[in-house]
């Protein structure tokens, strides 16, 4: 029994000795210390509740994307059907509740346009899965509305690439170590340690930045348009300022037959040199460049109205055909918002709209002084501890001390290596595990001092304390992974971050509290070979 | 060195004596709790409802001007602010409802919380914003189910554990354990008007597991005797495993206090509310283990046999062919 075999002893400290490494540059950065830049420097990090910053989640809309995916078969049919040369004529379009309908003029002809659009309705995917259920009603109107696998799809696709432009944007607003993740199928976390004002963020990631530009219907009525009536073909779209529309509210313009303006090589916030108002330069790549040109050169001298997000910024009149690939967007900006909007436009338009749900902002003085007070009233709690566990046990209650700090240690080191984020709860965590930890080898001791009193010898009683006290310990650490695991999978936020602290803790206590004291204990017993236990 | 020691050996304290008084308080005081809370309401935080929140604390001001600032808030116009004092008195929390439209448009809370910060610095040039949470509504429901979720299946899966380890009864007495720290943890989040918010949700999690920690060891110590004293009746068992873990409970419920005394007297305010319902878990989660878990035991009557071993088929061939039959 008091035999350790030699491999283990050399385990058990290389295991203890890489962990408790691992915590070192989490420990001396707090201290302000530094680390050797040349090695590999894991660290703990810190939650914003203890750091400071910002935190938002982000919301996209699916019916958005589902409205999307309407408009956009809507385009694919009539184009689909006019190079057809079948001459079929389709009327009544809508794109309203959910689904796209239309009505085939010849009755005759709706065969032909269901094999038509059959090829435009299938899944992209391997799955096999239609986007789209294509319905007949009344003999010849079409309804085609998109499956919910097909949308769900496209959410998934639209939030990966929401993902790389948020990030984009807030790389290129200079912010440090943002976390950027996905949460769940509609959402996005930001998080940005030590940011104070969300605000300049928050305008970036608030701007969808779909730039269009679309030919002006100089039909339509002004009395129709301020009423928000639009002709057939058109749509009405309010201005960014009334200003901006010499007084009118909105302007009408052409549904179709405008370009987007995604295909860009590059957008900068410049200066107009003649009235020294803050616009964005606009370069298009090739294709953009030649159907930028193609529209200005068919519409020389009508009036186009540049579009963003939905709100005309200005409606110029083409003077000349533009062909060098590159144009100036005028709006009213500020220098910071003709910036975002550059940003915004280089990065890419987020393919759907984001709504900030949820946001906190801690202060760093907060955060700092948290920080400092915890690492006192830990400091100060954990040496109370140790005093009152030494004058408990003596010898043994030194074992249990060495042990704790160990924990303690290989913690953070774990936590550090894996990367987690300790936060508020985390420290809840940290209490407890710690708790747990004395209590392994409270229950040892006193078990001992039981085999003891009970007449054991010195070796069979520690033995029987080692062995009988590991029951209990066992099922309680059980349990508390159990509870660990489930609050990991089904909580948010604050109880994963208790959670995974937790898991962590309950291993490493095990370890340290049992395995390590057991092996100093042993090997003092071979050492010393004591007749009694002052315990 | 002389070690202390704070209980003697061999105490024969009669502890579950007194199981029926106390069970009754006990009941009386889970269904007060229970009253309160379902009456009075517990204070929810902008986790739970959802709105804005915004901790402020006054540099130079012994105390927070709150009924100055609440007068202020007011008129701003957007509705009236319920505004708290947490930690130090002149730490305060200011929260209000999001306004009407929020929820699609998120520029509007925006607004909300830089009309209302501005207007505290400029009537108070020491106020330091420590942090602004704004949560919509649909936000916080999620956020409130999901803690509901995770506690009810962490507590479900540990009963499962403790009846297949234990037996059937073993469960159910943890069970309920855990019920009535919560219970009561609750009603005095009730009872002082404290902010519940997810950390505290985090609190609970810590309190359920010290409190069940305790309750495995009391009932592992049970599961012993009632291997070894075979005849023994059951609150005489019951309250020999007591005495027999006494020293490890007080040993172990003092090393946490001790720590956590030192986290509520200096550690940072934010965490107060915190570190106070633990505090208090470990005093009721201690109790439970002996006067809740242990007598329930005798009411569901635990088969005294559960714990001997049974003979399997070839230990009975072996034992037959011992005994030359």
């Amino acid at each position: 029994m008091l035999e350790f075999p030699r491999w283990k002893v050399i385990w058990l400290w290389m295991i203890t000795l890489v962990c408790v490494i691992a915590a070192i540059p989490s420990l001396t950065s707090t201290m302000g210390l530094s680390w050797p830049t040349a090695l590999p420097e894991p660290k703990v990090n810190l939650g914003l509740d203890l750091a400071g910053g910002s935190h938002i989640l982000l919301e996209a809309d699916p019916s958005q994307v589902r409205q999307q995916r309407i408009e956009g078969m809507e385009e694919s049919v009539r184009t689909k059907l006019r190079q057809d040369g079948k001459n079929i004529r389709i009327s009544d379009i809508s794109n309203r509740d959910g689904a796209l309908t239309f009505v085939v003029a010849e009755p005759a002809q709706v065969d032909a346009v269901r094999e038509a659009i059959l090829p435009l309705t299938n899944g992209a995917g391997l799955t096999g899965q239609r986007d789209w259920d294509i319905n007949v009603s009344d003999g010849n109107r079409f309804i085609l509305k998109p499956t919910d696998a097909g949308v769900d799809q496209a959410v998934t696709q639209a939030m990966d690439t929401a993902v790389e432009v948020v990030r984009k944007r807030i790389d290129a607003l200079g912010t440090k170590e943002p976390t950027i993740i996905r949460s769940g199928p509609t959402r996005i976390v930001v998080q940005v340690p030590g940011l104070q004002d969300p605000q300049a963020l928050k305008n970036l990631l608030g701007q969808t930045a779909k730039l269009e530009f679309k030919l002006v219907d100089t039909a339509a009525l002004p009395s129709d348009v301020a009423q928000g009536i639009a002709p057939a073909g058109s749509e009405i779209v309010p201005f960014i300022s009334p200003a901006e529309g010499g007084g009118m509210p909105a302007i009408a313009v052409k549904r179709l037959g405008g370009i987007r303006g995604d295909q860009l090589t590059n957008a900068q916030q410049t200066n107009n040199q003649q009235t020294n108002e803050p616009v964005v330069n606009i370069t298009f790549n090739t294709e953009g460049g030649a159907k930028f040109a193609k529209l200005t050169t068919q519409n020389t001298g009508k009036q186009f109205a540049i579009i963003l997000d939905g709100k005309v910024l200005s409606a110029p009149t083409i003077n000349e055909p533009i062909l060098g690939g590159s144009a100036i967007i005028s709006g009213r900006f500020t220098a910071e918002s003709a910036n975002a909007l550059a940003i915004s436009l280089r990065s890419g338009a987020l393919p759907v709209d984001l709504k900030v749900v949820e946001e906190r902002t801690v202060g760093p003085d907060l955060g700092a002084d948290s920080i400092r007070r915890g690492m006192i009233a830990m400091g100060v709690g954990t040496l109370a501890l140790m005093v009152f566990i030494f004058v408990t046990y003596g010898r043994f209650g030194m074992y249990a001390n060495v042990a704790l700090i160990v924990n303690v240690l290989m913690i953070l080191g774990i936590m550090a290596v894996i990367n987690t984020t300790l936060t508020l709860p985390g420290i809840a965590g940290f209490v407890l595990t710690i708790g747990a930890a004395v209590d392994a080898n409270v229950l040892i001791n006193e078990r001992i001092r039981e085999e003891r009193h009970r007449g054991r010898k010195v070796v069979a009683a520690v033995e029987m304390g080692y062995k009988e006290a590991s029951r209990a310990i066992f099922d309680a650490n059980i349990t508390n992974v159990i509870a660990a695991v489930l609050m990991f999978a089904f909580g948010s936020g604050p109880v994963k971050g208790f959670a995974i602290v937790l898991m962590i803790g309950i291993v490493t206590s095990v370890f340290t509290a049992v395995t390590l004291t057991r092996m100093w204990v042993m090997q003092w017993l071979r050492r010393a070979r004591p007749a009694d236990l002052n315990l | 060195m002389k070690l202390l020691k704070l209980v003697p050996d061999d105490t024969n304290i009669h502890f579950l004596k007194w199981r029926v008084p106390f069970y009754v308080v006990s009941m009386i005081l889970i269904a007060a709790s229970w009253g309160l809370v379902l009456t009075k309401g517990l204070n929810l935080g902008v986790d739970f409802v959802g709105g804005q929140m915004i901790r402020v604390t006054f540099e130079r001001s012994p105390a927070a001007p709150v009924v100055e600032l609440r007068e202020q808030v007011d008129k701003l116009g957007y509705g009236e602010p319920i505004i708290q004092r947490y930690g130090k008195p002149n730490e305060i929390s200011i929260r209000m409802k999001l306004p009407e439209g929020a929820d699609s448009d998120a520029a509007l809370s925006d607004k909300m919380a830089r009309t209302i910060t501005a207007d505290i610095k400029k009537n108070h040039p020491d106020a330091r914003i420590d942090g602004v949470d704004s949560v919509s509504g649909k936000v916080s429901k999620e956020l409130g189910w999901d803690a509901f979720k995770a506690l009810g299946f962490a507590a479900l899966a540990v009963a499962a554990y403790i009846w297949i380890r234990f037996e059937w009864q073993f469960g159910v007495g943890a069970l309920f354990a855990l019920f009535h720290d919560v219970s009561l943890t609750l009603g005095l989040f009730a009872i002082t008007g404290m902010e519940f918010d997810l950390n505290i949700v985090a609190a609970l999690l810590t309190l359920i597991g010290y409190s069940l920690n305790d309750t495995i060891v009391v009932y592992d110590r049970i599961r012993e005797n009632m291997k070894k004293f075979r005849k023994m009746p059951m609150p005489e068992l019951l309250d020999l495993s007591v005495n027999e873990t006494l020293a490890r409970t007080i040993v172990t419920s003092l090393s946490i206090l001790i720590t956590l005394a030192a986290l509520l007297l200096l550690g940072p305010d934010v965490i107060f509310g915190f570190t106070a319902a633990i505090t208090l878990g470990i005093f009721v989660g201690t109790y439970s283990s002996i006067y809740m878990a242990a007598p329930i035991l005798i009411w569901l009557k635990v088969n005294p046999n559960s714990f001997v071993p049974t003979e399997t088929a070839l230990e009975k061939q072996e034992r037959l062919a011992r005994e030359g039959v």
